[in-house]
């Protein structure tokens, strides 16, 4: 794929209707930047099926800056954060953007910046973290409160800010799959696997169908035990303990079927360019089989208590409603998106491997709420666990890793993939030696933070767990 | 005075019984039966560490808290009538548990952190519709038996007033279980287990609290608790079976059973949402205030 270099006007006006999944710089000639978004099908309308992108559907506009230009956020909110990224790492500034600041404070401190503030007697400002009190990763949140409601709340990210993308494309092959393996800890495989075929696209590799069934076993058992987890922790925050505790366990046992694949229960050093490093004997595919049934069934079981308590859906409902055009407007990916209506699914999209027939089924509901968010995960576990069974009982033959090649010169590849939190968008570019000389990572989070910030406008503060557990986002991944 | 050194020895095994029935519910073995004590031995031996910006309102909070519930203590009836007993005993306990919030709230206050002042403010708001409940309750038991003693009421003809006055007693023991609930932090109204700062009421309000100030809390805690316990075992089911050993056991062995059903409210519910707390809370004064009609009419 090519970037079309287009004039800015020009360039603004072809992300409309379109959602952002990246937006980069390149360096262009004498001190300008090449500004290049990625833009994939907006979400079908209301009611209306999400079907396979078409050859073309994801476009590559692009456009020169240098100094300052007319920010595109007043016109499409899901730049907001992009153009702040933008911004930060090329020093190009947006004019009229409404809120610009760093995302990731490379210099400085992220907590130390001005905050948006609410005057007035009532308001009162609180203060949340980078270190919090259970063990979980920094992140500082600033929220404006009259009483118990908040009528603003600002997140700082950028605490875990380490540089990968930077780092990448000058990292041997051993060290870049390390990097990427732990992007965002909990997304071992779906970031492995965005990166994967982005090398394989710029290497002309076709990588063994059995491979691919692999990889989509890979992918599914992250999105299970992340979602599983999800609902454990949501069931723990409004303090029913049941599923709280019944999915705890249930997770560690779907984490443990990865490991029973490939050794490394977040799947780490199972997925490689090429294909997978760790075949899977029928026996243990079988084995794998019997065991995800058996966890299935308790999961049904932890769930349908989690479903039928009133006291626990009276917490979801209403609570942290995202609606279907805020959802639109920000460019939310994943549940999240899928939970406020919009069809959007990588894995229906951009199918490859297993995905291609049948369509792979999108799961959405319609509120936006905390329980849409719950439900959504509940519907995909189902999907993923039939999905899985079916891959599982008819492992197509052959070998599993194919010979990886040079990269092609002054090519370019974006791979989208489906991990368990959303839409991950990596970009590759090589210079005229087939070496790496960029690469994009957008985790899921990247879109998804913003969203949780929305979400909270109106609410109680003391639902702000509740509503953070339900997008559940990666600060490591946000923060690369 | 057994009965008083009863309650100081085994109220933090309320604690205890209550994290059982919930593990067992979990699917879980759950702490040790005995963990608070030894929570409480470890926390006693350990240094305090005081924010610059506390004054001795900060420690006099705990204080006042722990010498306000064991004095509660020794009002109370449970077997046998109470240590100190004397007309009105029942108001100076509901002004001593009031004195108790008073001094959390105002250490809470004292740290000037955001966190505490909004866990301050959520329990003045929790006790400004609790106090109420609880004066109605007792209230009510007053007008039924025309004595105004703990004492006395525990004396008063015991389980007989079941049969002349079942639904009206009734109504009283689901408000004060629900005042109980509330009182001592337990779902739905909060969470005791949880990390999360800006969900909790009790506990955001003594995470400055270190040491042997944060033991006093804990203790002073589960004091509140079994003074809970003991007002709906003493008043509601007097035992008097002619032994006072007996009626001693029965009245204690009440209190665990209630211990019990909290462990079961917390096990199978949810908490509820903040806005809902007071509608919760407000029920008990409802309760006690239809008794209190069925009473007088």
């Amino acid at each position: 794929m090519r970037p079309e270099i287009l004039s800015f006007p020009e360039f603004s006006k072809r992300l409309t209707g379109r959602h952002l999944a990246a937006l980069m710089g390149l360096p262009g000639r004498s001190g300008s930047v090449l500004m290049m978004a990625v833009t994939t099908p907006g979400a079908p309308e209301p009611e209306q099926e999400a079907s396979a992108c078409p050859p073309g559907g994801i476009q590559l506009p692009a456009t020169v800056v240098e100094g300052a230009y007319p920010s595109l956020t007043p016109d499409h909110p899901q730049a907001h954060w992009f153009e702040r990224e933008f911004f930060e790492q090329w020093g190009v500034r947006p004019e009229g953007h409404p809120w610009l600041k760093p995302v990731r404070f490379p210099q400085g401190h992220p907590g130390l910046t001005d905050f948006f503030q609410v005057q007035g007697e009532e308001i009162h400002e609180v203060a949340v973290g980078p270190v919090h009190a259970g063990v979980i990763e920094p992140g500082h949140f600033r929220f404006q409160c009259r009483g118990e409601e908040v009528l603003h709340l600002e997140i700082s990210l950028g605490y875990q800010h380490r540089g990968v993308e930077q780092a990448l494309p000058g990292a041997s092959p051993g060290r870049a799959m390390a990097y990427v393996e732990t992007l965002a800890g909990d997304t071992s495989v779906g970031h492995a696997l965005a990166w994967c075929r982005n090398l394989e696209a710029l290497a002309g590799v076709r990588v063994p169908p059995r491979a691919e069934v692999l990889r989509a076993v890979a992918l599914e058992l992250e999105r299970l035990a992340n979602h599983c987890g999800d609902l454990g922790a949501l069931a723990g925050d409004v303090g029913y303990l049941p599923t709280a505790s019944f999915c705890g366990r249930l997770r560690g046992d779907l984490l443990n079927l990865t490991a029973l694949a490939c050794g490394n229960r977040f799947g780490r050093g199972w997925i490689r360019p090429g294909g997978v490093a760790w075949d899977l004997d029928a026996v243990r595919a079988e084995q794998m089989r019997t065991r995800l049934g058996r966890v299935m069934k308790d999961v049904r079981e932890a769930l349908d208590l989690l479903n039928r308590s009133g006291s626990v859906q009276a917490r979801f409902e209403r609570t942290g409603i995202v609606t279907r055009q805020v959802a639109l407007d920000l460019g939310l990916v994943g549940p999240a998106a899928r939970a406020s209506g919009l069809a959007l699914d990588c894995r229906r999209q951009f199918p490859w491997g297993p995905y291609l027939q049948p369509p792979f089924p999108v799961c959405t509901a319609r509120v936006g709420d905390v329980a849409s968010r719950a439900q959504v995960r509940h519907d995909e576990m189902e999907v993923s666990a039939r999905f899985l069974d079916g891959l599982l009982s008819s492992l197509p033959e052959g070998p599993v890793r194919t010979e990886m090649k040079g990269l092609a010169s002054k090519a370019f590849s974006v791979s989208l993939v489906e991990g368990w939190r959303g839409q991950i968008c990596q970009v590759a570019a090589t210079d005229t030696q087939g070496n790496l000389l960029a690469c994009k990572v957008v985790d899921p989070s990247f879109h998804n933070w913003f969203g949780l910030a929305v979400a909270l406008r109106g609410q109680q503060i003391s639902d702000f767990p509740l509503c953070n557990k339900s997008f559940n986002l990666s600060y490591c991944g946000h923060d690369l | 005075m057994i009965s008083m050194l009863l309650g100081l020895l085994l109220a933090p095994l309320l604690a205890g019984v209550i994290n059982r029935v919930k593990a067992f519910f979990a699917g879980r073995r759950g702490r040790p039966l005995f963990q608070l004590y030894w929570d409480l031995a470890r926390l006693v031996r350990k240094h305090m560490v005081l924010s610059r910006t506390t004054t001795p309102v900060f420690l006099l909070g705990p204080a006042l808290s722990l010498a306000s519930l064991v004095t509660c203590l020794a009002l109370l009836p449970l077997g046998g009538p109470a240590l100190l007993l004397f007309p009105g005993d029942l108001l100076v306990l509901l002004g001593l548990l009031g004195l108790v919030r008073f001094a959390t709230v105002l250490a809470a206050m004292d740290t000037g952190s955001s966190f505490e002042g909004m866990g301050a403010s959520r329990e003045v708001a929790i006790g400004a519709l609790a106090e109420p409940g609880m004066f109605l309750a007792l209230a009510v038991l007053v007008v039924q038996t025309r004595v105004v003693s703990l004492s006395e009421l525990w004396a008063h003809r015991g389980l007989d007033l079941w049969n002349s006055a079942g639904l009206v007693l009734a109504l009283v023991g689901v408000a004060l279980f629900l005042l109980l609930l509330a009182e001592s932090c337990r779902i739905p109204v909060d969470d005791p287990n949880t990390h999360l700062e800006l969900t909790m009421i009790h506990e955001v309000m003594v995470l400055d609290h270190s040491g042997p100030a944060l033991a006093a809390i804990e203790y002073a805690s589960s004091l509140k608790m079994w003074i809970g316990a003991v007002l709906i075992s003493s008043l509601l089911f007097p035992f008097h079976t002619g032994s006072a050993g007996l009626d001693l056991l029965a009245g204690v062995a009440v209190v665990f059973l209630v211990a019990l059903a909290v462990g079961l409210v917390e096990s199978t519910s949810a908490r509820l949402s903040m806005l809902r707390v007071p509608q919760f809370v407000g029920l008990s004064s409802a309760l006690s205030l239809l008794a209190l009609f069925l009473v007088i009419r």
